[in-house]
């Protein structure tokens, strides 16, 4: 490596991570900063990382040296600084967040005070690309166009730009992340409407040119100090512009843009990057007029992003890791491409596939959310596909979204209302459009109503065409043939020829219709290149590569989604790094672009492929592995554990038949009565009747679901007999094929879990932690606390004891998680899950102890004694849900069965109150700054309860406000408290920000719309307030900031304690 | 491709008897050739027409061709499809793009050659990047054809695509006289948006005795072995003479080092991508260019007064000589990229300021 020029190299650099994952900002972050960590190390030089979400790989003990689980506020930021004195600060690793708390930073003069220098793109660059006015003038200077846009700060303003410019327009507001606060605006009304809440939130708010139905393209410019330019990869939207980039289809390479557009635009690109004075990586978005060479720069994203993750994996150029490298003043020819080995940095990727992004939704989860999407970005994770063609990928794609569906067509829940999915575009459009083709609509109608080029809309069609005739003619090995190219699964040819999936598998082999393993080399096969990076393709004859020795394959956990997230990529390369410690071959095999584990340098060989059992199969066929862990994937991977026992793949852990004995509900019953070990009353119902003399029976509330579910889908709590008749009714089916299982619903208890590793039914390893929430709030939305605080002894004891039992009467070898509730010293287990949890990086971490990799090393045979300290520690760590209802325009944000948040952060502290506030602050809360609280509980026993703790705030100088019966009972108690009057006076009070915080405890935890509760917390939503629904959140909150201020939470970092 | 019109089995032979199998979609015939490859993702149309490949078989190692149509001819490098074959692995009829005007099949069906799609061209690369470039043969079903394939080195390339007889093109003070080895047509436009009066003469044309009435000479890309241009050569290096500018592109940079006394040799299976890193001799400076060259002068024969002003980042091959003294230089890559990349447009712009 050569020495850098031109510019000192810094000794401690600080980087600043993006927090828990929203939408909008997710795990893509965790990808990049780990690659920056990772290049800034091997220059020996000190990383100093803040990131409160503990649950990444960049926050492990191998990686940065120097880790802060804190909020990503100036603040704290000014704090670290202070104590670490670092020489220079990276912003571009940690999304919109870090960008906007560097730029924070320097406003406040901190950075200079501390002589930090920031490192890659200048601030004075950055700030360019930020403000839309100056973006706008900066490119108008060297003539490249940009949509027509006018920065407006009054509604007045606005509307004048909006006549000018003439409607439609689009209005976006600047500072944000995701497109948050941007829609296309048809009318003045629709105008004063949107601009009057935007301005409540930013500053400034852009009204501009509607360029909708243009093509969307993007490219990823990468720019060293030597002005040395490249563009690393292009992409295209299938979506045209309308549809936020996160919310549409993106392809890379372009597929319909000719030589002179492509290069057009690449020029232009670094045209602006040259002018913008850029170093390191950056983004540029682009309309392209369908029907002419015009075009308009839509923005320019000076830092890594969901869209240089994308690119990186779609290349397999390593764009964060150069880009750091960059930043510390190399250029582009001083570096190797560390996936070929043969080649430069200085080099653009040929791609000889196609690499298809989808998003993945979860609007499901949200009741009476929106479904339609725009502007606005709502999807919750993306999967990236790879085949030889845009079909296969395309098939591929919706696959590995793991919606349950197996291609663009015939698939088990078919869709008939598909127009209106298409016309107003909803998550369903992909396979909407699918389905308008084969009911016999044109790709010319569909292109005139979405404006979808006609060559996407032609290769949907291919696929349809193809399913028509092989439904029509008899399976030939051509059409056999013909239908894996264009990406059908066994299992949907099946179903369009009346056989099972296992059928169509043997009589493909016979005919040798197999899929071949090629490689992503950069360089589309011009020079040899060392890289592992895989995929499956049937448009093939030879292998790119031979079968490893005994390897041992990793499933993992496949597209982020509400419920399985970062915290399982980070189980997964977890899983990996101890299987090459072991010095064994490790496989990796995950599709989704966002993570770390699947970067080029994680393991030994990465297949970018489908977490399906066909292709599992085929993966398992071709290496024949030593083992497929299935358990550090989350739920999805291990759905598979039975299905390939049977197939006979064998599965390293806990045996497939015990995992089966721990999901099926009847044989976990009578394990439990065996070993005597309580739960909550249930009982397996198939018809309505049943299913109301159950509940009658133990009386409601009572808790609804179907099994085998992933955090809480389409879980309902039913308050009484009507409750229960509407959500059976709503749930469609309740029949012998669609068992619902009612359990009794236990209120006021306690929520316990146990995160465990066994090997051989003995009990390895454990943390135990408990909820601040009572039971009834989704163990993914509750804060839990390690170690517990709160509960007796005798009941941790009493839980432990238990658990040996379980672990022993299952055999369980490797990770395992269990939930219990705990009330008047009784447990009553609700869970469990033979698999890592969402809550192991969290025990990990809080413990110090690594769980994953001893679960791992257990799995790989290898006989581990542990010694750990339980309880007995001089810390408390704190993990707080993430959420992103804001985004969710509708959606109710209450805390319930169902999983609503997007992710997570953690914190330390001496104490517990210390750790709950920094928790909570790293999720988005705020001490009040002006001291203005707005209380309203509906049930009295709630306002009884909380007497004591709006007392203290009284007491604390806090203005006080209620609603109508909420003030009234308080100020009985003689407490100084102003009634504001539900519906649009609090709705007033909460957009105009008369209120720092709303502390709103609803009645039950059902969810009804548009009552004065609901519309009150979607208010404090989209006006950014914080809101707490919890009352024992709301009565640990209201301790913390009456007891303690900012400066009391300490500066300390994990190895300080 | 639409399955209504059952497309005919297609195969294409090597030299060592490999055979790829696949389905037809150009001219129902046969075609002999040097099958290449090129790892461009897009511009077929320029590549297509590109005089370069003359008596080759290109195989387009992206794997989605025809997806945007062709366009009207002036965006084409030279006046026809000059390619012997073609062979990728999905070819779509049903384009879509504002200035098609037909799909990639009818184009090469018109022009009578031969195509296959279904081809695993992956595999095929790494085959020609190991054994380097082969002779094949492109045979649709039904086809007969007998004896050996027929090498097109054999023949004279450069005079099939040259010229017949001198061209003026364009208006403005400066002259530059382009020999046309089989010059793509957006090195002439380049020189001609820049006010450039161009005399285009084919290759064998002895320009040495007009060098006292114009203002420059550039030597033109052109397809096969650079030292069968015996001609080319000789007057090149008579014009050394002059003190003229004299600038050569990629073949033309070969017969430029040829003349000056270099030698040259044929790379194992050439560069011919759009995303070649060449840096400047001497600094860091990088610049991404498009490449479509077989053969590369080698460089321990420059003589002393040459040396190498650009160098490919990747296999460390000559891209560009220089004279020490005279404004005489040559690049081994395509500053007029289409298609490609235009990062070395610029050099349009030295030329031009050296007359």
């Amino acid at each position: 490596m050569n020495t850098v020029k031109g510019s000192v190299k810094p000794k401690r650099i600080l980087i600043l991570g993006s927090g828990g994952l929203r939408i909008g900002q997710a795990g893509e972050f965790d990808y990049s900063g780990s690659q920056a960590i990772k290049a800034f190390k091997s220059e020996g030089i000190k990383t100093i990382l803040i990131n409160p979400n503990i649950a990444t790989v960049q926050t492990d003990p191998d990686m940065a040296d120097v880790v802060y689980f804190l909020p990503l506020t100036v603040e704290f930021v000014a704090r670290v600084i202070a104590k670490e004195k670092p020489d220079a600060i990276a912003l571009s690793f940690g999304g919109q967040t870090a960008l906007n708390v560097g730029l924070a930073l320097e406003d406040t003069g901190v950075l200079k005070k501390h002589h930090v220098r920031v490192l890659g793109t200048p601030t004075k660059s950055i700030r360019l690309t930020e403000d839309r006015d100056l973006f706008a003038n900066a490119l108008r200077a060297i003539n490249v166009p940009v949509a027509k846009s006018v920065a407006v700060t009054t509604v007045a303003a606005a509307k004048r730009a909006a006549s000018q410019i003439g409607y439609p327009i689009m209005i976006r507001s600047a500072f944000a992340l995701g497109g948050e606060g941007s829609s296309k605006i048809n009318n003045q009304r629709q105008l004063m409407n949107r601009v009057t809440e935007a301005l409540a939130n930013v500053p400034q708010v852009l009204i501009e040119e509607y360029l909708g139905g243009w093509k969307e393209i993007e490219y990823e410019v990468v720019r060293d100090n030597q002005d040395n330019c490249i563009t690393v990869c292009n992409m295209e939207n299938l979506d045209p512009m309308g549809i936020h980039t996160g919310e549409s289809v993106v392809v890379a390479p372009s597929q319909t843009l000719s030589n002179r557009e492509y290069h057009l635009l690449r020029t232009v690109a670094q045209q602006v990057v040259r002018h913008l004075g850029i170093v390191g990586e950056c983004n540029i978005q682009y309309a392209l007029d369908p029907a002419s060479l015009r075009y308009r720069v839509i923005e320019v994203n000076a830092r890594l992003s969901r869209s240089s993750a994308l690119a990186s994996k779609a290349t397999g150029y390593p764009l964060a890791y150069v880009a750091a490298k960059l930043a510390l003043g190399y250029s582009l020819v001083d570096l190797q491409n560390s996936v070929t080995k043969s080649t430069m940095s200085c080099f653009e990727p040929a791609l000889d596939y196609v690499a298809v992004k989808i998003p993945r939704w979860d609007l499901k989860k949200f009741k009476s959310a929106d479904h339609t999407i725009s502007t606005e970005m709502k999807s919750v994770g993306e999967i990236m596909a790879i085949g030889r063609t845009f079909t296969e990928a395309l098939q591929k794609g919706i696959r590995m979204l793991g919606a349950g569906d197996d291609g663009m067509i015939a698939n088990a829940r078919p869709i008939t209302d598909y127009m209106a999915d298409i016309t107003l575009p909803t998550d369903r459009r992909l396979l909407a459009l699918a389905a308008a083709l084969e009911d016999g609509h044109t790709v010319q109608k569909l292109h005139h109503l979405t404006k979808i080029d006609p060559w996407f809309l032609n290769q949907i069609n291919r696929i349809v065409l193809e399913a028509r005739s092989l439904k029509k003619a008899k399976l030939t090995k051509d059409s056999l043939r013909s239908a894996k190219q264009l990406g059908f699964s066994d299992q949907q040819i099946g179903r369009l020829i009346h056989q099972s999936a296992e059928s169509v598998r043997r009589l493909r082999k016979r005919y040798r219709i197999l899929p071949v393993v090629k490689q992503i080399d950069t360089l589309a096969g011009e020079y040899p290149a060392k890289t592992n990076y895989l995929y499956f393709t049937y448009h093939g004859t030879e292998h790119d590569v031979t079968h490893t020795k005994r390897g041992v394959i990793v499933l993992g956990s496949g597209p982020y989604r509400i419920g399985s997230s970062v915290e399982f990529d980070w189980c997964c390369v977890q899983a990996v790094k101890t299987i090459r410690e072991q010095k064994r071959i490790s496989i990796m095999v995950n599709c989704n672009p966002e993570t770390v584990s699947t970067d080029y340098d994680i393991s030994d060989r990465l297949y970018f492929e489908e977490l399906t059992l066909e292709r599992i199969l085929d993966i398992v066929e071709f290496e024949h592995p030593a083992g497929v862990i299935v358990s550090m994937g989350g739920q999805a991977s291990n759905n598979l554990a039975i299905d390939l026992q049977t197939a006979k793949v064998p599965i390293l852990g806990t045996s497939p038949t015990d995992i089966d004995r721990a999901e099926n509900r009847h044989l976990f019953s009578q394990l439990l009565d065996q070993i005597g070990l309580d739960q909550p009353t249930w009982k397996e119902v198939t018809t309505l009747v049943s299913a109301q003399q159950f509940a009658q029976r133990v009386g409601y509330p009572v808790l609804i679901r179907p099994s085998y579910v992933l955090s809480g889908a389409a879980m309902n709590v039913a308050f009484s007999a009507e409750h229960l008749m509407h959500y059976l009714q709503q749930a469609a089916e309740v029949s012998s094929k669609y068992p619902v299982v009612i359990s009794k619903f236990i209120q006021g208890a306690r929520e316990i879990e146990f995160d465990g590793v066994a090997d051989h039914g003995q009990l390895k390893l454990y943390a135990m932690t408990e909820h601040i929430e009572n039971a009834g709030v989704h163990s993914g939305d509750a804060h839990a606390v390690f170690p517990p605080q709160r509960t007796y002894l005798e009941t941790i004891r009493r839980t432990k004891q238990r658990m040996r039992d379980v672990v022993k009467a299952l055999n369980i070898t490797g990770p395992f998680n269990v939930q219990f509730l705990a009330k008047d010293n009784q447990i009553k287990i609700i869970e469990l899950n033979l698999r890592a949890s969402r809550s192991f990086p969290f025990v990990s971490k809080s413990a110090k102890i690594n769980f994953a990799r001893i679960a791992t090393e257990i799995m790989l045979g290898k006989s581990v004694s542990v010694d750990f300290k339980r309880f007995d520690l001089d810390y408390v760590t704190v993990k707080a849900p993430q959420f992103s209802y804001s985004r969710i325009k509708g959606a109710d944000p209450i805390l319930y069965v169902e999983m609503g948040s997007t992710g997570e952060v953690a914190a330390f502290g001496d104490g517990y109150q210390e750790a709950v506030l920094k928790a909570m602050l790293a999720a988005g809360y705020t001490i009040p700054e002006h001291k203005r609280l707005l209380i309203s509980v509906g049930l009295d026993t709630h306002k009884a309860s909380l007497i004591p703790f709006v007392k203290k705030l009284a007491k604390h100088h806090y203005s006080l406000f209620g609603t109508e019966g909420t003030a009234t009972f308080f100020r009985k108690q003689g407490i100084k408290i102003k009634t504001i009057r539900k519906g649009a006076a609090v709705v007033k009070a909460i957009e105009g920000k008369h209120v720092d915080c709303v502390i709103n405890i609803p009645r039950q935890y059902t969810h009804k719309e548009l009552t004065d509760g609901y519309r009150m917390r979607r208010a404090a939503v989209d006006w950014h307030i914080p809101l707490i629904s919890n009352v024992q959140i709301a009565k640990i909150y209201v301790n913390a900031i009456c007891n303690l201020t900012l400066e009391d939470l300490t500066i300390k970092a994990w190895h300080e304690y | 491709m639409s399955k209504s019109v059952a497309p005919l089995r297609a195969e294409l032979v090597l030299s060592d008897r490999t055979r790829f199998s696949g389905w037809s979609f150009g001219h129902e015939g046969t075609a002999d050739g040097e099958v290449v490859f090129n790892t461009g993702m897009v511009g077929y149309p320029e590549s297509l027409t590109d005089p370069s490949y003359r008596g080759q078989i290109l195989t387009l190692t992206y794997p989605l061709v025809g997806n945007y149509g062709v366009p009207a001819p002036d965006q084409f490098e030279s006046k026809q499809l000059q390619i012997s074959g073609l062979i990728v692995t999905e070819y779509t009829s049903q384009y879509s793009h504002w200035d098609a005007q037909q799909s990639l099949g009818d184009w090469l069906r018109a022009n009578g050659i031969p195509a296959i799609f279904g081809i695993d061209t992956r595999a095929l690369t790494k085959k020609l990047r190991t054994h380097g470039v082969m002779l094949g043969r492109i045979i649709v079903e039904g086809m007969v054809v007998r004896g050996a394939i027929v090498d097109p080195n054999q023949r004279n390339l450069v005079a099939e695509v040259s010229c017949t007889k001198p061209v003026w093109q364009g208006k403005g003070k400066k002259t530059v006289i382009v020999v046309d080895c089989g010059v793509k047509l957006s090195i002439i436009s380049n020189l001609v948006k820049r006010g450039i009066r161009v005399k285009r003469v084919p290759w064998d044309y002895n320009f040495v005795p007009e060098l006292d009435q114009v203002d420059g000479v550039l030597i033109s890309n052109g397809p096969g072995d650079p030292t069968s241009c015996v001609p080319t050569i000789a007057h090149v290096k008579a014009a050394f003479r002059h003190k003229l500018p004299m600038f050569g592109i990629c073949l033309g940079s070969q017969i430029q080092g040829l003349a000056a006394g270099a030698k040259t040799y044929k790379l194992k299976f050439g560069h011919r991508a759009q995303n070649q890193p060449c840096v400047v001799e001497g600094t860091k400076h990088c610049i991404l260019t498009s490449q479509n060259h077989g053969f590369a002068v080698a460089e321990r024969t420059l003589p002393k007064s040459w040396q190498v002003s650009y160098r490919n980042a990747n296999d460390r091959s000559v891209e560009g000589i220089k004279h020490r003294t005279q404004p005489w230089w040559s690049v081994q890559f395509h500053p007029e990229a289409t298609p490609g990349p235009s990062d070395a447009n610029v050099l349009f712009d030295e030329f031009v300021r050296t007359l």
